[in-house]
């Protein structure tokens, strides 16, 4: 079962110089969850989710990517970093990120930004990379606009290439870190309707999210995070409808 | 007809040369700014102070004072290399520092120094979201480096790589004095032989200018090319 777990987190700590930011968060997914991260700005939720990937190093705590725990080790400073800067790559390469800000490359079309990891990382051929951009480009229904460059769409129109980007390395799991958060309202649907699409076919998917309806209709898991502990955890039912902790209850007062 | 009393072909040839001597020192410019840059924003202590000292000290010295040290003190310090290698391993050779070759070495080495600068600046611009996106798919830092980092700094280096290479250009003139026979060098003597100034300066000038106004539409057109994927006047 573990064995097959995609990703499991345990007991996961982060501190910035005196800020504890997470305080021990676990977490453990079946293959096809998707798993909500919610709680008010500064819970730690998107640090949890940069610990994933290693974009910041736990203080302490494990990353098992697929049966495979990251390797750390302590540099000169007494500082924990990881010890095989290859295996990080790997597993990255695993974990596909969408960022709130899209950080698409500025410099390349929509395709360029799509096939240059599948073709520089996993070493796929460009023809076939290509053709799997494509694919996933048509999947989130921008594909006539391949060869814009990211500052010639909207928001909207980025981020879904941004997951075309992340589709097109075949993950294991997706993180998404509060994908909609810099959109216009107007736009925040197109980029939902494709997220909930991609947990409809089952994929693996964790999400940093504000969007409450998001969360109890699509995942089928829901966090709650509140100053780095998980206060909350369970099917969105019971998390949304009869949570016991009382900082759940009043994070989501202001929704009804 | 432009009557150059016979001394056209030399001037050509020396023009070749201002050509060759400012093209060399570019390339050597940019590799040295490319590595200076990296070393100036490494995590490496070492580097870092290494890149300072190159910087501070080049961009304090004259480049003619530098130039007349590199062409008689280079001669020197080889003179005794092979002198100590004579003694101490029998072994014998001889290398004679030319002015092209101290030439070359002190401009790149100069304006290494300048692109340093410009190149750290432009580094330092390139948004932070940019290389957090290569690292999260798993890119390696070399290749974060060639294909996010080179391409979105050049943006933001241009203008000031060109400015850079307007200068370092017309610094090749400095080349002369110690004896370069590059197209100033050859207008000079003409000049004195002839007695008429005018005739052999105006041509060389205008061959800087042509060089240069040349340069400012092949580095508009590289301009171009680097901005594409940015809206203007955003």
């Amino acid at each position: 079962m573990a064995e097959n777990a995609p990703l499991i987190c345990k007991d996961i700590y982060k501190r910035f110089d005196q800020l504890e930011v997470l305080k021990g968060v676990s977490l453990e997914t079946c293959k096809g969850d998707v798993v909500s991260m919610i709680g008010s700005s500064g819970s730690g939720k998107s640090t949890f989710l940069r610990c994933i990937n290693l974009l910041e190093t736990p203080t302490s705590g494990e990353v098992i990517v697929h049966g495979d725990p990251i390797r750390f080790k302590t540099n000169r400073k007494g500082e924990r970093v990881p010890a095989d800067n290859k295996q990080v790559e790997l597993i990255r390469a695993k974990l596909s990120m969408v960022f709130q800000s899209f950080n698409m490359w500025s410099h390349m079309t929509v395709l360029e930004n799509i096939i240059e990891a599948p073709i520089h990382v996993l070493k796929v051929p460009r023809k076939e990379a290509i053709e799997r951009a494509e694919a996933y480009l048509h999947k989130v229904g921008i594909y006539e606009r391949k060869d814009y460059y990211p500052a010639q769409m909207s928001g909207g129109q980025q981020q879904r290439a941004a997951i075309a980007r992340a589709l097109a390395m075949e993950p294991e799991v997706m993180l998404f870190d509060e994908p909609t958060s810099a959109l216009d309202p107007e736009l925040v649907g197109e980029v939902l309707r494709v997220m909930q699409s991609l947990a409809e076919e089952g994929r693996t998917m964790i999400v940093v999210t504000h969007e409450m309806a998001f969360a109890r209709d699509v995942s089928t898991k829901v966090l709650f995070l509140h100053q780095g502990v998980i206060e909350e955890q369970g099917p969105p039912d019971k998390v949304f409808d009869h949570p016991d902790s009382e900082r759940m209850k009043q994070f989501l007062a202001p929704n009804f | 007809m432009l009557d150059l009393k016979g001394y056209g072909p030399a001037l050509i040839e020396g023009a070749f040369v201002t050509i060759e001597l400012a093209f060399l020192s570019l390339a050597l410019a940019l590799f040295l700014g490319l590595i200076g840059a990296a070393s100036k924003l490494s995590q490496n202590r070492v580097l870092r102070g290494g890149a300072t000292v190159y910087t501070t000290l080049i961009r304090g010295v004259p480049d003619l004072v530098m130039m007349l040290l590199f062409y008689y003190g280079g001669q020197v310090a080889v003179n005794n290399l092979s002198d100590f290698i004579y003694d101490t391993y029998g072994v014998d050779f001889f290398f004679q520092f030319d002015p092209f070759i101290a030439g070359v070495l002190t401009i790149g080495l100069i304006f290494g120094a300048y692109m340093t600068e410009t190149f750290r600046g432009a580094f330092l611009a390139v948004d932070e979201g940019q290389i957090e996106a290569a690292k999260a798919y798993g890119f390696t830092r070399w290749h974060t480096f060639r294909r996010i980092m080179i391409p979105q700094m050049m943006r933001h280096a241009l203008p000031g790589l060109g400015n850079n290479w307007q200068v370092l250009l017309k610094t090749t003139a400095l080349v002369s004095i110690i004896g370069l026979t590059d197209m100033v060098r050859v207008a000079e003597q003409a000049a004195k032989a002839e007695r008429s100034p005018f005739l052999f300066f105006i041509p060389v000038a205008l061959v800087y200018l042509l060089i240069t106004a040349g340069s400012e539409l092949f580095i508009k057109w590289l301009n171009k090319r680097a901005n594409a994927g940015v809206i203007q006047g955003d």
